[in-house]
């Protein structure tokens, strides 16, 4: 919570004052980006799993699927955290601020589910299968949709507001839920850090190449995450500005 | 919880007198369990088909079902502003909560005990372990109106609200429904209460957490 | 003389314009107090901030001399209100909605029970008793709606439009049931209908754009046509 307090005020520091920061951060991203496409095409020998055979080159979309699925979590984390302060403060600071964290959040959601797809498929010859972390991410997409759509339905900001913090709220409660719920059935998911989590051994991945090429898109896919909600920000801050001007505008 | 129980009774006299809402479920559910015996008609009889898809079945009539009932429960309210009464009585307003979710889960438990039977006489199949059954209904039933009645009070205040209810609804309850279908087809495939403690400990879990997180959250709900 | 009710810098925030904005008053036994001014001036807003269904911005509202916000529900005990919407439920009898709101005001079931028989012969609704209060007149709902306000023996009455839809014959029954009781020490009542308003008053105070623009004793304004002039006034000029 703490940490997530003092995230929300670099992120707001970052807006107020450095302009500066702000317009070199799209290149920035985009150079990450072509260091992490780089990382993962080149820099990476290719991959054995535990018994010795040679992983597919399918393996490839696990760096970006591992990485925009931890950030669609941390996106949904702050949602949850800034629908808490909304409602304990009646800042709309904090309500614009879950409203861009859910949008991007929910594309995100999207991709991890379509990455994931996409590499299931080439895998184990299906594109879906009931499983823990496959349902919890297509329940956090449909909760991300429902958020949206609840701000949407709403005319009025406030109670807009107020009414999308409490379904954020309520809906990250369900999401490890639906994932404990999902866990009494068996999981084909490969666990790649850790040992047992269902009860099956890890995909036993290691390697420094590894561990480097995922940081690198985990930090890449961060500063997109963080570019993003930052104009995504400025873009509600400017959708209220209008709102008011229009209302003092209706009231003259 | 006095105040609750009083607003309970407060519907149920109305509910029973109307039989506006039981009307509306009854009916929708025979229609739902009517649409799955001529789809699965081919089946009925072979008991071992039944098995497996009754557990399913039964979840999909009890989410339906459960959806018209949480959408119906603060029409009484809507109407001629009464919630505003409510809010003026010198009560918490989580105690509105509780009572709603009273009133609602007696009236959707009623219609579920019907169906079972009705399910029971068009698929031709006899239910083993039915007391079993009757309470993993009513925990599953539990969760689902604990989190629903909250959804309803936000939905109540939005354009579209029977649209986006189940919208809303149906990925919050994805973890209380897997469990009950467990359960449910552990039932009939003849468990005892020992061999479905594991999922049933997990609802009561989960009807807890949404009960109390709800609970706290409703507040804001008819806040305006 | 201590107020009954103080109202102190009372700041509501709609939408990002306040509805109302810093107003203070004070309102002290036996009065009752009529909230006229145009649409959309704020008046409804300041009568529900009163009546506890709306949080003020800001703003400190004490009710005999405790902060309202601070024992909400021991505040709410002393609170009737009445609406333009009667706050009825339609499928209940009249003796049973009477019954449930008791109940959730805490009245002990025997005293509850004199106090309906009571209530009901006062406001002439004794043949409608076991009707169903969806089948009763409009006229007839708002009698069921004022003693269903009035069944805790509120010590404050808030009336919002309560003429709405009243012919003139419900309007006088309405205005006994108001008038004649006697343990409401302080009534506000917000109304569009001017001539009823200034009859029944005697404090009238004029809103405008959430602002105080007009408040005085109705002995001091005199006659129905001198406030009417100056109503026209308060409510046009900008």
């Amino acid at each position: 919570m703490l940490n997530n307090n003092t995230i929300l005020a670099g992120v707001e520091l970052m807006i107020e004052f450095n302009k500066q920061i702000l317009r070199l951060l799209p290149y920035l991203i985009l150079v990450s980006l072509i260091i992490s496409l780089g990382a993962i095409f080149i820099y990476t020998p290719p991959m054995y799993d535990g018994a010795g055979t040679l992983l597919n080159e399918s393996f490839n979309i696990f760096f970006i699927h591992l990485p925009i699925a931890l950030i669609s979590y941390f996106a949904f984390m702050l949602v949850f955290v800034s629908s808490i302060l909304y409602l304990h403060t009646f800042n709309n600071k904090w309500d614009k601020f879950a409203a861009s964290s859910a949008e991007i959040g929910a594309i995100f959601a999207f991709l991890v589910l379509l990455t994931g797809s996409i590499w299931a498929n080439d895998v184990w010859g299906w594109y879906w299968v009931w499983e823990p972390r496959l349902t919890t991410s297509l329940v956090l997409f449909l909760v991300y949709v429902g958020y949206i759509m609840v701000r949407q339905s709403v005319d009025e900001p406030e109670k807009g507001a107020r009414l999308s913090a409490i379904f954020g709220i309520v809906g990250f409660i369900s999401v490890p839920l639906s994932f404990f719920s999902i866990r009494l059935w068996r999981s084909v998911h490969p666990v790649m850090f850790g040992d047992t989590f269902y009860g099956t051994t890890g995909g036993g991945i290691g390697g420094i190449e590894i561990i480097v090429t995922l940081f690198i898109n985990l930090i890449t896919f961060f500063l997109l995450f963080v570019g993003l909600l930052i104009f995504r920000y400025d873009n509600e801050k400017l959708k209220s500005k209008v709102y008011t001007l229009k209302r003092k505008l209706m009231n003259n | 919880m006095f105040k609750s129980l009083n607003i309970c009774l407060k519907d149920l006299q109305s509910e029973f007198r109307s039989k506006k809402k039981l009307n509306s479920m009854i009916i929708f559910s025979l229609l739902v369990v009517l649409i799955f015996s001529i789809s699965f008609g081919n089946f009925i009889g072979k008991s071992s088909f039944i098995d497996s898809l009754v557990p399913g079945v039964l979840w999909v009539s009890f989410t339906f079902v459960s959806t018209i009932a949480i959408f119906q429960s603060f029409s009484d309210e809507i109407e001629n502003g009464c919630i505003n009464a409510l809010k003026l009585c010198p009560a918490q307003w989580n105690a509105i909560y509780t009572g709603k979710i009273l009133s609602t889960l007696t009236l959707l438990y009623l219609v579920q005990l019907f169906i079972i039977p009705i399910f029971a006489l068009m698929f031709n199949y006899s239910f083993q372990g039915i007391f079993l059954l009757a309470v993993v209904v009513l925990v599953g039933t539990s969760g689902i109106v604990s989190v629903g009645v909250l959804l309803a009070a936000i939905t109540m205040n939005t354009r579209s609200g029977e649209l986006l209810l189940p919208v809303l609804l149906f990925p919050l309850i994805v973890p209380v429904i897997i469990p009950s279908v467990l359960a449910t087809g552990k039932i009939i495939s003849g468990s005892t209460f020992v061999d479905i403690l594991d999922e049933l400990r997990l609802l009561v879990v989960y009807v807890i957490m949404f009960y109390t997180t709800s609970r706290l959250l409703f507040e804001w709900t008819i806040q305006d | 003389m201590k107020p009954y009710i103080s109202i102190k810098g009372l700041f509501k925030k709609f939408e990002g314009r306040y509805a109302v904005s810093n107003i203070s008053f004070d309102i002290f036994n036996d009065e009752f107090i009529v909230l006229f001014g145009p649409n959309g001036a704020g008046k409804t807003t300041i009568l529900k901030m009163i009546a506890s269904l709306l949080k003020p911005t800001d703003g400190v509202i004490s009710i005999n001399g405790t902060n309202m916000e601070k024992n909400l529900i021991e505040a709410r005990q002393l609170i009737g209100f009445v609406s333009h919407e009667t706050f009825i439920y339609e499928n209940l009898t009249v003796e049973e909605n009477l019954r449930f709101f008791g109940k959730m005001f805490d009245i002990d079931s025997v005293e509850l029970e004199t106090r309906i028989n009571k209530m009901i012969e006062e406001a002439g609704l004794c043949i409608y008793r076991k009707e169903r209060a969806g089948t009763l007149s409009r006229g007839m709902k708002q009698r069921l709606s004022i003693i269903r306000a009035l069944i805790h023996k509120p010590s404050i009455l808030l009336l919002d439009e309560p003429y709405t839809g009243l012919d003139l014959n419900a309007i006088e029954v309405f205005e006994n049931l108001v008038l004649n009781n006697s343990h409401t020490k302080v009534k506000i009542m917000v109304s569009h209908n001017l001539e009823r308003g200034f009859n029944v008053c005697n404090r009238a105070i004029i809103i405008k754009n959430g602002k105080i623009t007009f408040d005085k004793k109705k002995n001091e304004i005199g006659s129905y046509a001198d406030f009417k002039t100056l109503c026209e006034f308060n409510f046009q000029s900008n």
